[in-house]
């Protein structure tokens, strides 16, 4: 099973690089914080406690992953690694595979990390919901990546492809509600203005939608709610590592 | 030191000199600069909650409790040139209604507006900040009543306006529909009638919402307990 070699190199290589200590260092400036301000507050301290882990934990998670994927492709293409494996026998297909899954797992372990320290206060099912949310966000992420890594082959680049689509995903229907306000101008440019955010709206995952600390706070969602919003998640990570391997099938070498 | 590095005498002298002299006049800059809580600033003005609702990427519940800490620093932090009872009310009710906005199911601007702010010693900023309770109560009766309820026993009390506190009753009992909702709130407006000192009707309501177990925070509870002293040495002291 080449596509399993695969991705088990790219765990190996990520045990072995600096992600495990990062992460614990992570999870550790999110308790140190949150407890820190939820000593400042005057109520809902359990409720600050949350929030603030989630927030902070979700944008490590999401970091952490861009970083390493990106990283990582850059050292095999600066190693001639790539070159070398293109050379064998294994449909490129399996190639671009094999390493997706490897970076999917890595994610999934990341998320199912990051959700251990919610777990003494928040409840059990919608923590579940909330770490499944973030495994499936993560992936995408590491495909969003992979896709730019191999198409840009720049690290600074890369990295900063990957995180703009994130936050703008994140942002989006923000943006859209400012477009639509009562503030925005009903002039031609106004009405373009709003087109072209909607438009943009078109082309980006709904990760305003997705791993929701209000379910952690609040209860979990419905569950055609939560289905959709993961069922889009997933939609998109398919057309983002169909378009990196349309992108990697048209590589010269 | 790992086998890819040299020995610290690699490093030449002046380097040494110069690592040294730009950490000790980093520490001398910050040493020689005032805390940012020292500085006589006043509460900006508040942003929107679209503004808001941007900046907190997707994560509005986490950033409408740092914006609380942060709208809390004016006034308990003791740094602020104005306490705050003498804070832009007008300012501060942007602020909380901003936060409101970004997070409906948070109880903590209502929390600070009515157990905070409204417990001012000026008649006009309280009865503005009771104004702001009444107005987002009807937002979500079932889950901001307690706020109201606070409300109409500061207009009894403190601004002896007993037709403000029988409206902020009256409008408790016409549009709560919870079942957890407690008799004593339905009605608040008869005992808002009768002849009962502020003392007694504290301890009926915040008896009561301890008594339900609802609270549970362990900073509310302290607030709570440290309200009903004070309430009882005033009392004691007349």
């Amino acid at each position: 099973m080449p596509t399993a070699i695969l991705a088990r190199l790219v765990l190996l290589e990520a045990r072995r690089s600096a992600l495990p200590w990062l992460a614990a260092a992570s999870i550790a400036l999110a308790l140190l914080l949150a407890t820190f301000l939820s000593a400042v507050a005057l109520t809902e301290g359990r409720e600050l406690r949350i929030a603030v882990v989630a927030a902070l934990l979700r944008a490590c998670a999401v970091f952490l992953v861009a970083m390493q994927v990106a990283s990582s492709v850059q050292r095999e293409i600066d190693d001639k690694g790539l070159e070398q494996m293109l050379s064998l026998p294994f449909p490129r297909a399996v190639q671009y595979l094999g390493r997706l899954a490897g970076f999917a797992v890595c994610a999934i372990g990341l998320a199912v990390l990051f959700a251990l320290p919610l777990a003494p206060w928040a409840a059990a099912g919608p923590l579940a919901l909330w770490a499944a949310s973030l495994a499936l966000e993560c992936t995408l992420v590491a495909a969003a990546a992979l896709f730019f890594s191999m198409s840009l082959a720049q690290l600074v680049g890369a990295i900063s492809a990957t995180l703009a689509l994130y936050l703008l995903a994140r942002s989006m229907a923000a943006i859209q509600a400012i477009a639509a306000g009562p503030l925005a101008t009903e002039s031609l440019g106004g009405e373009l203005a709003r087109w072209v955010v909607d438009a943009l709206a078109f082309l980006l995952p709904r990760l305003d939608a997705v791993t929701r600390t209000e379910w952690l706070l609040y209860g979990a969602p419905a569950a055609s709610d939560y289905a959709r919003a993961l069922g889009s998640l997933a939609l998109y990570a398919v057309l983002v590592s169909a378009a990196g391997l349309f992108d990697f099938y048209r590589r010269a070498s | 030191m790992s086998a890819g590095q040299r020995p610290l005498r690699a490093v030449p002298a002046w380097l040494w000199g110069l690592l040294a002299a730009a950490l000790a006049a980093q520490l001398a800059l910050h040493a020689g600069t005032p805390k940012s809580g020292d500085r006589a600033e006043d509460l900006p003005p508040a942003p929107s909650a679209a503004v808001l609702r941007l900046s907190s990427f997707g994560e509005p519940e986490a950033l409408a409790r740092i914006v609380m800490l942060y709208l809390q620093a004016f006034d308990l932090g003791g740094n602020n040139s104005l306490p705050y009872r003498r804070l832009d009310y007008g300012r501060l009710i942007g602020w909380l209604k901003s936060i409101v906005a970004l997070d409906p199911r948070s109880q903590y601007p209502l929390f600070c507006a009515a157990r905070v702010y409204a417990d001012t010693p000026d008649p006009s900023r309280m009865r503005q900040m009771l104004e702001f309770i009444y107005g987002e109560f009807f937002a979500d009766p079932n889950r901001r009543w307690p706020w109201l309820a606070e409300a109409a026993l500061l207009a009894k009390h403190d601004l002896k306006d007993l037709p403000l506190a029988r409206r902020y009753a009256a409008a408790i009992d016409r549009y709560t529909t919870a079942p957890d909702v407690p008799l004593w709130a339905k009605q608040m407006e008869i005992f808002i009638l009768e002849d009962m000192n502020e003392l007694d009707a504290a301890r009926i309501m915040l008896g009561g919402l301890l008594a339900s177990g609802k609270i549970t925070d362990p900073g509310e509870l302290r607030l709570l307990r440290r309200r009903l002293d004070e309430l009882e040495r005033r009392e004691w002291s007349k």
